[in-house]
């Protein structure tokens, strides 16, 4: 068995009567980049805080490197965190904000100078030395705390959604250089955040947390494209989510087809009525109703189409497009097992259906 | 690159500089009232110093040093050192006791800062003097204080608790704390605490953390409390001359004495000069000591 750096087993956590945490367990191998994937309030900064240890769980294990230091303050695990609000400390510069963790450590002066140069000039901040950080840009704070944190070289580096108080080009260009960094330096990333692009872009696996439990663990494309749940399909890929006979079906809108009549027997099809249409992020996005009230996202290059809202069209998708998912929501109960076999579908012509697939 | 880098900076010069006259009339009332009532009877104050005591009543407009030069004779030195060192020991017990109770203070649910708050305000609403006496009563031979530290099986003299040199401090201590829990409280509620978090996940034992930002952070409150602490505590009289007889002669007493009593306005007024340039360097010392030059909540 390949050796973990990090492990969690059965972590459960309440903050009074509001179970936070439900039993999560995961195994995080050396030099990974993990991401915790899940909307606000899920439990992702609660696991990322038991992990640096400024949280303790009600019950379970943090096991780092071998060792069980579930118990172990924060001071002594060798894991650091870059904070969401990045935390820096406003009475010092830059330079003293990034040698704090060596001066604790008590690392020659001259080491220190040394390694504070050489993290800065990682993080593309040589010169800034001096500054305090009330004098830096958003960005800028983000790469200091990047570098306060990296440069006392730990077994596991966590991060709290370090891009989100950016706007989206910076963003951009620093998941770029968080994933060139993590490779270069080879240290374990768990990082957090409610962005699909971003999990996808950066990690070599995902953990999709849902209401205090891991929904899923997998690289980004068994996340994607075999998500486990509905929760992951719509979270992930933004699914439509379809029951049929007992099964839950996940399809991702850029397979849904749609047209005023007829398709192929290939296709499984349904009837229902243009909803609204919506042109965004060059896709035209078209809801539809159908007869069952459940409603349909599709999506197609181009700004507009030819179906008119309010009118009756065919909904179609391959068979092969169709994921079937557990369903997680609780009235409905959870979904059976086994994959998908094939689903009973209309037989229409093939000619007339104007798919658009992408 | 750096223009959000100077933004704060250059706010508050720019701020300065480009000062209209519509400012300068709306700032006038405060310069009048500051020259009229403080500038003025400073400056009165000094010249007075200067001057002659006249024979039964009054004062002559003669220049002298011997005001100063009377200062030096042991018995006033004495009180300046018995004045200080009650100060001084006054700010420590202080800063001892009402340091950690605003840190906790802050780290309170809202609900009970507000709890707390009118706790430490309660006492302001009767006059400090009534307050005083009632120490006195708690005091006194055999009372509450002697009752309870016998209860402690301690065995003290019942009449060697009021007229002490511990019975000032305790009433020093009693009138100054609440300034002191206050400006540390309202340093303290402003720290983003996740900044310890930071710390401790960089490495720092708690008390390392607290030291490297924690006490870094709310060094003004814990700056502006001493000096809410020590300058009054140097010129309290009322306190010694209550709680402490006539057995505790402090700047203060001397100088209320001087005026009233000894009709000696000028030595008064250099008495009162000399303490207020001593106050004055001790707390630039402090200062240069600490490396703190904001204050909360005042200047």
């Amino acid at each position: 068995m390949e050796e973990m750096i990090l492990s969690l087993r059965g972590i459960r956590k309440s903050f009074g009567d509001a179970e936070v945490l439900k039993g999560i367990s995961l195994d995080v191998k050396q030099g990974e980049f993990i991401t915790l994937l899940g909307s606000s309030g899920c439990g992702k900064t609660t696991t990322l805080r038991i992990i640096a240890g400024l949280e303790q769980p009600d019950e379970g294990r943090v096991i780092l490197e071998g060792k069980d230091v579930t118990r172990e303050e924060p001071h002594k695990r060798d894991v650091n965190t870059v904070f969401q609000s990045y935390a820096l400390f406003p009475h010092m510069d830059v330079a003293s904000n990034v040698a704090y963790g060596l001066k604790i450590r008590k690392v020659p002066k001259e080491e220190q100078k040394k390694r504070v140069k050489e993290v800065l000039q990682l993080v593309q901040l040589e010169g800034f030395g001096k500054r305090k950080p009330s004098e830096l840009s958003g960005g800028q704070r983000q790469r200091v705390a990047i570098a306060r944190a990296i440069v006392n070289n730990p077994r596991v580096l966590l991060l709290d959604e370090p891009l989100g108080a950016l706007d989206l080009q910076l963003r951009r260009q620093m998941q770029l250089e968080l994933k060139r960094l993590q490779k270069k330096l080879g240290i374990t990333f768990i990082y957090i955040t409610h962005d699909q692009e971003e999990a996808i872009n950066m990690s070599d696996r995902i953990v999709v947390m849902n209401a205090g439990s891991f929904e899923q663990v997998g690289t980004p494309d068994e996340v994607y494209h075999h998500p486990r749940t509905s929760f992951v399909a719509k979270f992930v890929g933004s699914a439509n989510i379809i029951h049929e006979e007992g099964k839950t079906l996940a399809v991702r809108s850029e397979n849904l087809l749609f047209a005023k009549q007829g398709a192929s027997d290939k296709y499984c099809v349904r009837n229902g009525a243009v909803k609204e249409k919506s042109f965004a992020g060059g896709l035209l996005r078209v809801v539809f109703v159908l007869e069952d009230g459940t409603e349909l996202t599709a999506s197609r290059h181009g700004i507009d189409t030819d179906v008119r809202e309010g009118e009756q069209v065919k909904i179609g998708w391959l068979p092969e497009h169709a994921v079937e998912v557990e369903d997680d929501l609780p009235e409905e109960g959870t979904g059976n097992p086994g994959t998908g076999g094939r689903m009973p579908r209309e037989k229409l012509e093939a000619a007339e259906l104007k798919g658009d697939r992408s | 690159m750096s223009r959000p880098a100077s933004g704060a900076a250059a706010g508050k010069i720019g701020g300065a500089g480009r000062r209209s006259r519509g400012v300068w009339l709306t700032a006038l009332p405060l310069y009048l009232f500051t020259i009229v009532f403080v500038a003025g009877p400073l400056v009165y104050m000094l010249v007075l110093s200067f001057q002659t005591k006249a024979e039964g009543w009054g004062v002559e407009q003669v220049f002298t040093w011997n005001n100063y030069l009377r200062i030096l004779d042991p018995v006033y030195l004495d009180t300046f050192l018995q004045s200080l060192k009650l100060a001084v020991s006054t700010t420590l017990l202080v800063v001892l006791i009402g340091y950690p109770f605003g840190y906790f203070m802050a780290k309170l649910s809202q609900a009970w800062k507000r709890r707390m708050m009118m706790l430490i305000m309660i006492p302001f609403w009767t006059s400090s003097l009534i307050r005083l006496y009632g120490w006195m009563i708690l005091l006194q031979a055999k009372g509450a204080v002697y009752q309870t530290v016998r209860f402690l099986g301690f065995d003290i003299d019942p009449l060697k608790v009021l007229y002490t040199y511990p019975a000032v401090l305790i009433g020093m201590v009693y009138a100054l704390l609440p300034f002191m829990m206050l400006s540390v409280y309202s340093s303290a509620e402003k720290m983003d605490w996740s900044l310890v978090e930071a710390a401790r996940d960089l490495g720092a034992s708690p008390m390392k953390a607290f030291l490297s930002v924690t006490l870094k952070l709310t060094m003004p409150g814990l700056l502006s409390g001493v000096i809410l602490t020590f300058v009054p505590s140097m010129g309290l009289f009322f306190i010694a001359d209550i709680l402490g007889g006539n057995k505790i002669v402090l700047v203060g007493s001397l100088i209320q004495d001087q005026l009233t009593r000894g009709a000696d306005w000028p030595f008064a007024a250099a008495l009162a000069v000399v303490l207020m340039i001593m106050t004055t360097l001790l707390i630039f010392l402090y200062q240069k000591v600490t490396h703190s030059t904001e204050l909360e909540g005042l200047f």
